[in-house]
């Protein structure tokens, strides 16, 4: 049937050869036309002509149309490797006077601290950026696998140059320190770009004397479920067996040898309240938190949750403890108090009460075997517990987890998806971290009990370690602080170590932000003054909940750390006996009190008067006279950030008169106004 | 020829199908209420793209003002922000609690709850969201240092407000009704010079030596983020999503 149509078709169209002649003229028309047809139909060509009507309606019609540019636009940073199309569509990228526009892709680029020519747009938002529509260029394809990075990751890309924490970036701050701190770098390797491994920040206790800390029935217990000992426990569930928990606690107890320490229970002392009291004035509050009635945790984090410690410790091992930590671990926060005999009874006595019945009620174990120690030496090698831990006869293993240095770049197609996820890399990330072992029950990856923006912090951490970070040019790269090993030399340094005052304080770029940074301390602060406050601290803040503790030192501990404190830690910017309180006139002070009430109103923030000041949110200056030196007080007052960096006290750029007028004030506040 | 047809109509069928919303399971309402009321969860903050921390819990009542449980609740947001469930019953308290995730643009992002009553009329719930872009959460990280201790007042075991121990008591960033007034120009200069600039209480200090400029335009764009009622920038508003 068809032979005949086709034929008469032919001759329609071929039959002669004006006919012929006519229908391949149509033929090329038609073929020539492709071309602007194609061209006229680009999405990039529709956005342009949208957003020139849009701008057409607006007052500065004129200026955003001199500035617009049509056609294909590129950003090549070759340095960087990158080759951004991305403002052919996006065109009003740095139009400001656009910012009402909510319609996409004609929002101008919000406020950020870079600029956009310098850097290109795939460096931080990711996708295809030499795509030149909106599918290839926001999506994963098959030739492209990285898509637009989720808004609420995009300070990942920050993390890319800068190593060092940023105002702007607190999530990927967070995400760092939690990969920090919750060991994850222990097993995992991850390096900066540097090269250089992360550092963990948590002290994972050594097991090599566990025996004498605390049971079998503890270790089953913790094993099984830290979280149930204490909410704020750093270990993970490691979603034991019955039978595996008990055979590791076996073998950890088998491993453990003894630590040297004298072992020998306090004489209980006093009532229960003498004790919490002990607990009180020492400050252990300041590092260590209980859990209230109402199940908030009081107290700070540098320590273990003390809420249960009753059920855990050995009596025999908290005595050698306090007495001297770092008898049992060489490498504890734990500082060394100097307790008397009975302030140790009633601290003990206080603490062992500290017990949950129900934790290890439910606990019987069979009798120790020597099957259940080899079993339990084989599970502690083959969950990596040394890559935390010391433990006696294991060895740390190395590359004992997949290494993160880039898995913010990791292809997809190297991913195993859990069923029914999202098949994208901050999913994937989102869902190991929530729940490793829906990914395979063989998996070790234990289950960590991080809240959702935890986990969230944590992938933004992880995507900045990309390929790009590791190949950037020397000049772009913001490494982290390098952090300083400052040790203080002599007897003095040893009493530093013993109380560990890095903790809280940091000297010399080494140690804490908790409490004031001790660098230029001794220009600041009076002999007198000193003396008394380390004999007995008294705190300057009053609302503040964590303190410094006292040490009980004895006077000649005080002396010698008084001294080294006033000859080691100097500023170079002045001489702190430059200034002398006797030269202050009563009018200078006259003055100063003017300026510090009405023109500069400091009792906003400061108490002087405590009958009529009231601001506390800078220390308590009713005894600053007796506290500070006058060159100190001046040379603050000129400009705080340079004495005490970080300090939000703010700069004034106080003329030299009005400062001298405040010192003069100021030194004279020597005794509290009854 | 046939099988070039039959491959475009699978095509168009294909097509067809992909763009097809997945259906959901169809929620029957038990019960029909007189009053929608927000309970908690309105106006946090959270960066863009970022879901809020609290969910936002909606009530559903009766003309007796008694909690209505069975009511049926969807909820409706636009700009790339979603809510989940977007559709559900009231609990046994007449409540119902649903988690809002941002969209990738700072602004504010309005949720709509929508449930019916026994006429089939709509008794609507507005609630607003704000999401913070970089300059509004660099703004937000420097209040948190400098600001809020005496700019708010409400007081945390961690940290006591400075607020009522200030003769001139200062304004919360939340309070538009008084700041919207502000031009960004006087803003700076307070920040800069302090209360003093602007005719107020040197309680207020200077901050132009130690916060950058950039950090004062961050502060002042978190100003502007938080206010309520919200803050607008003069001028007509050519394009919306």
């Amino acid at each position: 049937m068809g032979k005949g149509k086709i034929g008469q078709l032919w001759q329609f169209l071929f039959g002669d050869s004006a006919r012929a002649f006519g229908t391949l003229s149509v033929a090329l028309v038609l073929l020539l036309a492709v071309v602007p047809v194609k061209h006229h139909f680009r999405e990039w060509a529709q956005y342009q002509s949208r957003y020139l009507r849009l701008i057409r309606q607006r007052g500065d019609a004129a200026t955003l149309q001199r500035r617009f540019q049509s056609g294909l636009q590129q950003t090549w940073l070759p340095e960087i490797g990158v080759v951004d199309r991305c403002t052919t569509c996006h065109v009003a990228m740095k139009e400001a006077s656009l910012a009402d526009v909510s319609t996409q892709p004609f929002r101008p680029h919000p406020p950020i601290p870079h600029s956009l020519t310098e850097f290109g747009c795939v460096m931080c938002h990711r996708g295809q950026g030499a795509a030149t529509n909106v599918e290839e260029a926001h999506s994963s394809t098959k030739a492209w696998e990285q898509p637009i990075l989720p808004a609420r990751y995009i300070e990942s890309a920050c993390g890319q140059c800068h190593q060092n924490a940023l105002t702007g970036t607190p999530q990927l701050n967070a995400g760092r320190k939690l990969l920090a701190r919750y060991g994850c770098v222990g097993c995992h390797t991850l390096k900066t770009p540097e090269g250089v491994q992360v550092a963990p920040t948590d002290e994972p206790p050594p097991l090599t004397h566990i025996a004498e800390k605390t049971t079998r029935e503890w270790m089953y217990a913790w094993l099984k479920n830290p979280q149930a000992y204490s909410v704020s426990a750093t270990m993970p569930d490691f979603k034991l067996s019955d039978g595996d928990a008990r055979d590791i606690a076996t073998f950890l107890i088998e491993q453990s040898t003894p630590s040297g320490a004298t072992l020998a229970k306090a004489p209980a002392a006093g009532e229960a309240q003498e004790g919490a009291s002990v607990y009180g004035e020492a400050f252990c509050a300041s590092c260590h938190a209980v859990q209230n009635a109402a199940g908030m945790m009081v107290g700070g984090d540098i320590g273990p949750d003390l809420t249960r410690v009753g059920s855990k410790l050995r009596a025999e091992w908290l005595d050698g403890w306090l007495r001297n930590p770092k008898g049992y671990a060489a490498h504890t926060a734990m500082p060394r108090y100097r307790f008397t005999d009975k302030q140790l009874g009633l601290l003990e006595g206080f603490l062992m009460e500290k017990t949950d019945s129900d934790l290890l009620a439910n606990v019987h174990l069979d009798a120790a075997t020597k099957e259940q120690a080899a079993h339990g030496r084989m599970l502690v090698n083959e969950r990596g517990c040394a890559s935390c831990h010391e433990i006696s006869g294991v060895n740390r293993p190395d590359n004992f987890a997949p290494d993160l240095t880039l898995v913010g770049s990791r292809s997809l197609a190297k991913l195993v998806f859990a069923p029914g996820a999202a098949h994208t890399l901050p999913d994937y990330l989102a869902a190991k971290i929530r729940q490793p072992r829906a990914f395979g029950n063989q998996l070790k990856m234990p289950q960590y009990s991080f809240a959702s923006a935890q986990v969230y912090e944590l992938v933004t951490a992880l995507l900045a370690q990309t390929e790009r970070a590791q190949t950037l040019p020397t000049e772009l790269r913001q490494p982290a602080q390098t952090v300083s090993n400052y040790q203080p030399a002599g007897k003095a340094g040893k009493l530093i170590d013993d109380m560990q005052c890095f903790s809280c304080h940091a000297i010399n770029g080494r140690g804490g932000d908790m409490a004031p940074d001790l660098t230029w301390e001794g220009s600041a602060v009076d002999r007198q003054w000193l003396v008394s406050f380390l004999k007995n601290p008294n705190t300057l803040r009053p609302a503040l909940i964590r303190r410094m503790p006292k040490f009980n030192l004895t006077d000649a501990e005080t002396t010698t750390l008084a001294d080294y404190i006033l000859t080691a830690y100097q500023t170079p910017a002045f001489d702190a006996d430059s200034m002398d309180a006797k030269n202050f006139t009563p009018q200078d002070r006259e003055h100063g009190k003017q300026l510090f009430y009405s023109r500069y109103a400091c009792q906003a923030c400061h108490i002087v008067d405590p009958q009529n000041d009231k601001g506390y949110i800078g220390p308590t200056l009713t005894h600053v006279g007796a506290r500070l030196t006058p060159a100190w007080i001046f040379h603050y007052l000129k400009n705080p950030q340079a004495m005490r960096p970080g300090t939000i006290e703010p700069n004034q750029h106080l003329s030299d008169e009005d400062a001298r007028g405040l010192t003069a004030f100021l030194v004279a506040q020597k005794e509290a106004k009854k | 020829m046939r099988r070039v047809y039959g491959l475009a109509l699978m095509l168009v069928f294909v097509g067809g199908c992909g763009k097809k919303a997945p259906t959901a399971e169809k929620v029957e309402p038990k019960a029909f209420g007189a009053a929608l009321v927000e309970i908690s969860g309105d106006k946090q903050l959270a960066v863009t793209g970022a879901p809020v921390d609290q969910p936002l819990v909606v009530q559903v009542n009766d003309a007796q003002n008694a909690p209505v449980a069975g009511a049926l609740v969807s909820f409706h947001v636009s700009g790339g922000a979603t809510v989940e469930p977007a559709v559900g019953l009231t609990g046994s308290d007449g409540q119902l609690s649903v988690s809002v995730a941002l969209g990738g643009v700072a602004g504010r992002y309005q949720i709509v709850a929508t449930t019916r009553d026994k006429t089939g009329n709509a008794i609507e719930l507005r609630s607003e969201e704000i999401a913070l872009g970089y300059q509004q959460n660099l703004g937000r990280q420097l209040n948190d240092r400098y600001c809020s201790r005496c700019h708010d007042s409400e007081s945390t075991a961690e940290r006591v407000s400075n607020h009522d121990n200030l003769k001139a008591p200062p304004h919360a960033f939340t309070d538009g009704s008084f700041l919207n007034n502000m031009s960004d120009t006087e803003l700076a200069n307070i920040i800069t010079h302090g209360g003093p600039a602007y005719n107020k209480s040197a309680e207020m200090p200077p901050y132009g030596g130690t916060l950058r400029k950039s950090e004062i335009d961050a502060l002042i764009a978190f100003i502007r983020a938080v206010a309520d009622p919200p803050y607008r920038t003069k001028g007509l508003v050519y394009a919306k999503n």
